[in-house]
């Protein structure tokens, strides 16, 4: 086998001209920058420095009733979580969805006549002219947006030093790194880890550790947030004997939040299982079909 | 799509149509009695599942494009709308978004298949380039698609690629102009991808007959790489052999798709792209979608811009020179000892530099990915060629009966032709 050995060396010899080579290259140039021009310079750079040597530590993972293949949303949880957004939140940031779906049986599922008189308490202008070609003011209908608390982001960083993200969306634009090898497990069956989003919502709410900054967050990169500590114990008052505290209030909001984000979570995950015994049932009666017809053939 | 047809229309309208357009014929001849080599194992069934896929992409995409709004400052919402408003519109969407990634994991399964197998080799050069057209084009298609929900990573995503084209000297500046029909990426870059996200897959489509149209000519491949030399002894019927392997592959392929669907649904995407894009905050990391990250990597190990360009053009380019670049006179890697290891080599380089394309730029990071590209190039460059003239090969069997016998029954070279087998001849 003196072939198989040339081949052994000379691939081993590639591998050192290659381990070596680039660090010859990496020795007097800096790392590449990102690939795009100048204005994406930052694209690729680390994470914001971290200040006095205070580590960003990754979230705690939660255990949430929506997570896992049975996940469902708790009802009595995102009413609560929805007073905590009504009473705190909505201060400062939008929701854009339509109040309507407020009374989604596998979401909040308050009543209609709730919905409407919730609605009613806002004031919403008309997207049309009326027949005086005046854009009215009105109270709000269950079909309209939840009018968010400042005409547009502008006003809204103006006033707050930063304007506060929109929460539609907010829990499912988020994550924190997990790196590997536990990405690969997050995806797989009944470890499936899809609440990163909401984790990291639920920490950076119990992250102002600092009491004398309540612009320090723990767990915000960077730590300097322009959101100051936004819950305190006892801030809202709960009807059903829930603890109000700020642990609570953060588990239950970003329930609620999380919802909004992801409104057909349990009509999905109903459909999925549907899905799958289909498919395994399926798979399984091709596999011995399959058998059966090839036997012929050996 | 080859040879003559067996099939013999039975009713009067059947005979007086087939002789008019024998269509029927066609497809009875390329998916009825097509003789396929009786050795194929599951990777062959890859083919079909992204016919499937495609299929499956055309047919909820054009769903998807009946709400879509292709504005920039609605495109988000519009997106938004179908995943709340429309009926069945998050399963439409997840079933899109998740269907590419799926794409791209049956055309890897199917690429790699196809370099283990030596499938690339002749008489099978055309048929293997006109696999990377495809490859290219489904790229295209899936980086416009992305750009399509107009998230933050959407639109950093399509700035960054579409600045590579900058990097090209005297004409780059301009040619980047032109893509985004304004001075950066906006509303009319928005308008042109869609149009263009629509129109690729039905090209891709076009590849594809011409793809399945060349296989039909030259005939598959196999796992021990010999021709077919004895239609009733090597292969059995398309159907109901082939047919029911490639469905059941399909099903199995599909709980896999629908575990990503309905339970995490998300897992592939960036969360960035949750954010509506906005010109003026460059999000913490630009990553494009998984299956474009080995070759980011190969361009962000090169700290010259132009060359870093080049370099990944040519990282997908080498590919179509597979069939000339392989010396080896043998097809299978079951029969090549030496070329299997580098093969697996290679299959841990190209996942190392997935894997390195989604971190941030550090110098261990850089260095990295430098050794991995240049074992990426050196695989097509000095292995392939060097390899096809200094590897011992193992002794092909005579036949694909053979080597099927050798296995199930540890030897003799007699197969008994069963009735099945004599409706493929
Ligand atoms: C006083 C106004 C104010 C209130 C009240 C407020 N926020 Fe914020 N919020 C902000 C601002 C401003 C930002 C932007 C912070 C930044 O990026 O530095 C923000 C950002 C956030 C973020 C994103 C952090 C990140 O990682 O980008 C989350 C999550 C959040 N708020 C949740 C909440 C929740 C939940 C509540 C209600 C309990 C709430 N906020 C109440 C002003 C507010
Ligand atoms: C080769 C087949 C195709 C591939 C690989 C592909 C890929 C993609 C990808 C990756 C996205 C982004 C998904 C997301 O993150 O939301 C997307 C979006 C989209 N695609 Fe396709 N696509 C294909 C075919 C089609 C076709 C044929 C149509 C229409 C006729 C279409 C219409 C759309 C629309 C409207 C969107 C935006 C909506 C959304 O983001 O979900 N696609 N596509």
């Amino acid at each position: 086998m003196i072939r198989l050995r040339t081949i052994a060396l000379a691939s081993a010899a590639l591998l050192g001209f290659a381990a070596f080579a680039p660090a010859g290259f990496a020795a007097n140039e800096q790392p590449s920058p990102p690939p795009a021009n100048e204005a994406k310079q930052g694209a690729s750079q680390p994470t914001p420095p971290t200040e006095a040597g205070e580590e960003q530590p990754s979230p705690t993972r939660q255990s949430w009733s929506f997570s896992g293949l049975f996940g469902t949303y708790d009802q009595a949880q995102l009413q609560r979580g929805f007073k905590v957004y009504h009473d705190v939140c909505a201060n400062c940031h939008s929701l854009s969805i339509p109040f309507r779906t407020l009374s989604d049986p596998t979401g909040p599922g308050f009543s209609d006549a709730q919905v409407k008189a919730l609605a009613a308490t806002y004031q919403v202008t008309d997207t049309e002219p009326n027949d005086k070609g005046e854009y009215a003011k009105r109270p709000g209908r269950p079909s309209d947006l939840i009018p968010g608390p400042y005409p547009n982001p502008e006003a809204a960083a103006a006033a707050l030093g930063k304007a506060p993200p929109d929460m539609s969306t907010l829990v499912k634009a988020r994550k924190y790194e997990r790196g590997f090898p536990w990405f690969i497990f997050d995806a797989l069956p009944f470890d499936q880890y899809q609440e990163v989003g909401a984790d990291y919502v639920y920490a950076v709410l119990n992250g102002y550790t600092k009491a004398d900054d309540l612009n320090w967050n723990l767990y915000y990169p960077g730590h300097k947030i322009a959101m100051p500590k936004p819950l305190s114990d006892g801030q809202v008052d709960y009807t059903d004997g829930t603890p109000t505290t700020v642990a609570q209030y953060a588990r239950d909001v970003v329930s609620f939040l999380y919802w909004a984000s992801e409104p057909t979570l349990v009509e999905r995950k109903k459909i999925g299982m549907r899905v799958m015994v289909f498919l395994i049932v399926l798979s399984a009666l091709l596999y011995f079909t399959k058998k059966r017809v090839w036997e012929k053939a050996h | 799509m080859s040879g003559t047809s067996t099939y013999v229309p039975k009713s009067a309208l059947g005979k007086w149509f087939e002789s008019r357009l024998p269509i029927i014929g066609l497809v009875h001849s390329s998916f009825v009695a097509y003789p396929t080599p009786r050795n194929l194992n599951y990777l062959w069934t890859f083919g079909a599942i992204l016919s499937f896929m495609l299929a499956a992409q055309i047919v909820t995409g054009v769903i998807l494009a009946m709400h879509y709004v292709p504005q920039a400052n609605l495109a988000f919402d519009s997106v938004e709308h179908i995943m709340r408003d429309v009926n069945y519109g998050w399963l439409l969407r997840y079933l899109h978004s998740n269907g590419a990634s799926m794409f791209f994991f049956a055309v890897y399964a199917h690429i790699f298949r196809g370099i283990y197998y030596g499938s690339y080799k002749a008489p099978r050069e055309v048929l293997w380039i006109l696999g990377v057209i495809i490859y290219l084009l489904m790229m295209a298609t899936a980086f416009m698609g992305y750009v399509l929900p107009w998230g933050q990573m959407s639109f950093w995503g399509a700035t960054v690629i579409t600045n590579l084209f900058s990097a090209i000297p005297l004409v780059g500046k301009s040619i980047a102009t032109w893509l985004w029909g304004g001075y950066a990426v906006g509303d009319p870059t928005l308008n042109r991808f869609f149009s263009l996200h629509y129109l690729l897959p039905f090209m891709i489509a076009g590849v594809v007959v011409l793809h399945v149209w060349a296989l039909h000519v030259v005939g598959q491949n196999n796992p021990d790489g010999v021709e077919v030399k004895n239609v009733a002894r090597d292969t059995v019927a398309f159907t109901p052999y082939a047919t029911l392997k490639d469905v059941f592959g399909l099903a199995v392929f599909l709980i896999v798709y629908a575990w990503f669907v309905f339970y995490i649904p998300n897992y592939l995407g960036d969360a960035d792209n949750y954010i509506k894009a906005n010109p003026l905050q460059t999000p913490a990391r630009i990553v494009p979608e998984w299956y474009l990250l080995p070759f980011y990597a190969i361009l962000r190990a090169i700290p010259n811009k132009l060359l870093g360009v080049i370099a990944l053009f040519s990282a997908i380019a080498l590919l179509a020179f597979l069939p000339w670049l392989d010396t080896s006179p043998v097809r299978s890697a079951k029969y090549r000892p030496v070329f299997r290891v580098f093969f697996w080599a290679f299959v841990a380089v190209c996942l190392g530099l997935g894997w390195l394309g989604s971190q941030e730029i550090t110098d261990a990071y850089v260095l990295a990915a430098r050794i991995l590209a240049i074992c990426y190039f050196a695989f097509f460059l000095v292995v392939l060629p060097l390899l096809g003239l200094l590897e011992t090969t193992r002794p092909l069997p005579p036949s694909i009966a053979d080597a099927v016998l050798a296995r199930t029954k540890g030897g003799s070279a007699n197969v008994a032709v069963g009735p099945a087998e004599k409706s493929a001849v």
